[in-house]
């Protein structure tokens, strides 16, 4: 028996895939402390570029835009996506099921482009039709971005709600509770974890979108990262790396905020009998 | 038991009403409107495309449609050709990161508990980092005076700069490096749940380990291998920031035609219609992957 040989070709293609996945990002970080403009050229270690980052009006709104419609979008996908986790997860068989769980699920995997056009075409038309309509800016990136990461949020309650036990729902429901009552005591606060772990992936992905925001953003409303795409179109420079580093540094720490979560609720669980 | 019945059926109904309601306007309304759009011509007006019904004071009195979209995409060889790259691109990069990630997804379920959790996170967190920043940092590496260039000259290994951003070859390397996670993570979910004993009985009867992997492991991990594919084939059929800042001049993808259309040559109609043809494309492959998560929820 051999298999401590075969562990060993899985671990170097193990070493050999974290490598891959994190030497570029080691590379931008340490280019981001560059003194020097050329981006390749070590001239001595250097915190300008940040400075020169937090200096630049045009950033600083893009930011502040991404913000907005990631603080916002999510929020809307928690509450859309909740209530989708929760009718695939109780409400057993219905008319429709398998048609609505796709048309929920389907962003999971299309194409961005697929999803940013047709989302357009979508504004467009309600805005020949309603005059009322707002016209395309940041309200519409965020029913786009909603749209697209309400799917995650309904995954991931789904699971939680899958793998918990139906039992004090149930004596809830037999002691006289109303439907709305015991989802209301029982139910959220048990998958709150859930809900707070898919508000934060659904924040991440609005933040990190570029394509769908391309399509369905107006004139004034630049979010970062069609900011940071045109400026990549220009070529490597050295505040694109200190943006890169900061955007590295922020998605540790929602990452690490996100496991803590998960963390919490995998204790809450084993502490139940 | 018949009055909560009720009262829990107008909660039920009005939930499932507000998800009927939500997908009508960000997926069924949109699709609809670009199959519509993908048979009108392209105009300039506001906005940019022929109306699809003659309407005379209100009343539709003819139907203007035309083929002419499809027909261009059909038989413009331009088209064509992005169209089937996206695919060879999209069945390459796709088998190479299946190999990556295989062996990857193997060896973190078979770690120890603590070490486990900790790889896990490892390959997640890319995920959670910009896709932007993911993609920047490969044009930093890969440039005529990128540093792996540097690198090498500096070495003495080569005299000129290699030509590595801007190819096809840093497309694949693209698309690998931004889908691995997804790749790693369904085949990890399938791969911890083996059962160990079942390695040992091979084992045991006297099978070398390739005949324990290729007899017991690969088929029992196969819809974790069918998940991951499809997560890294579907969007990357469709994929526009890859192609576009990695990819040369002559890497032809549909997703940067589609792009194209839309803003640069202000084609709605044209751009609606490579939509159309991309979901056709995709929905075979999209079944696949439903079908697929309703059978592992089905399982307990």
């Amino acid at each position: 028996m051999k298999p401590s040989r075969r562990l060993s070709v899985t671990a170097i293609f193990l070493g050999f895939g974290l490598a891959f996945l994190y030497l570029p990002l080691a590379v931008v970080i340490v280019y981001s402390f560059n003194a020097s403009k050329l981006v390749t050229v070590w001239a001595g270690f250097s915190g300008r570029w940040y400075a020169e980052l937090l200096a630049d009006r045009q950033i600083l709104d893009a930011a502040a835009n991404s913000l907005i419609v990631a603080v916002v979008s999510a929020s809307l996908a928690a509450i859309l996506g909740t209530a989708a986790g929760y009718a695939f997860a109780r409400f057993g068989q219905f008319p429709g099921r398998a048609t609505l769980a796709g048309a929920v699920a389907a962003p999971l995997v299309l194409p961005d482009v697929i999803a940013g056009l047709s989302l357009l075409l979508l504004f467009v038309a309600l805005g020949q039709a309603f005059s009322w309509m707002p016209e395309r800016g940041l309200f519409t990136v965020i029913i786009a971005h909603a749209g697209l990461t309400t799917a995650y949020v309904a995954v991931i309650v789904q699971a939680r709600l899958a793998g918990m036990a139906r039992d004090i729902e149930e004596a809830a429901a037999d002691l006289g509770a109303k439907p709305f009552t015991v989802f209301r005591t029982i139910t959220l606060p048990m998958i709150r974890p859930a809900v707070a772990a898919g508000w934060l992936m659904a924040f991440v992905l609005s933040l990190d979108d570029l394509v769908i925001a391309s399509f369905v953003s107006g004139p004034q409303a630049t979010t970062l990262p069609m900011v940071v795409f045109s400026s990549i179109r220009l070529g490597v420079s050295p505040k694109i790396n200190a943006l890169a580093a900061l955007l590295i540094l922020l998605s540790l720490v929602l990452l690490a905020t996100s496991a803590w979560i998960g963390r919490g609720a995998l204790k809450r669980a084993s502490l139940r009998p | 038991m018949i009055a909560r019945g009720t009262s829990a059926g107008s909660g039920r109904r009005l939930v499932l009403a507000a998800l009927w309601l939500w997908t009508a306007i960000v997926f069924f309304l949109p699709f609809a409107l670009v199959l519509k759009i993908s048979f009108a011509e392209a105009q300039l007006s506001v906005p940019p495309y022929s109306a699809l019904f003659e309407r005379v004071d209100g009343v539709v009195v003819g139907l203007k449609a035309t083929l002419a979209n499809y027909g261009l995409l059909a038989t413009d060889a331009l088209y064509f050709k992005a169209y089937v790259g996206s695919l060879g691109i999209a069945l390459i990069a796709t088998t190479i990161t299946l190999i990556l990630g295989y062996p990857m997804a193997y060896a973190i379920a078979r770690a120890p508990s603590p070490r486990r959790e900790v790889l896990l996170i490892l390959v997640m967190l890319p995920f959670w980092t910009s896709f932007l920043v993911r993609i920047y940092a490969w044009i930093g590496l890969l440039r005529p005076s990128g540093v792996i260039n540097t690198a090498l000259q500096a070495m003495g290994l080569i005299d000129a700069p290699l030509v590595l951003l801007n190819t096809q070859g840093a497309v694949y390397l693209g698309i690998v490096y931004a889908y691995l996670p997804f790749m790693v993570l369904p085949l990890y979910a399938r791969l911890e749940k083996l059962d160990p004993a079942l390695l040992e009985a091979a084992a045991d009867l006297g099978a070398k380990p390739w005949r324990t992997f290729l007899s017991v492991t690969l088929p029992l991990s196969h819809p974790g291998i069918l998940a991951g594919c499809l997560l890294v084939f579907i969007p990357a059929v469709g994929e526009f920031v890859i192609p576009e800042l990695l990819g040369g001049p002559d890497t032809l993808m549909i997703g940067k035609v589609l792009w194209n259309e839309f803003f640069s040559n202000r084609d709605w109609p044209m751009s609606a219609a490579a939509t159309v043809v991309l979901l056709a494309t995709l929905i075979a492959p999209v079944m696949l992957f439903q079908s697929l998560r309703m059978r592992a929820e089905a399982r307990p």
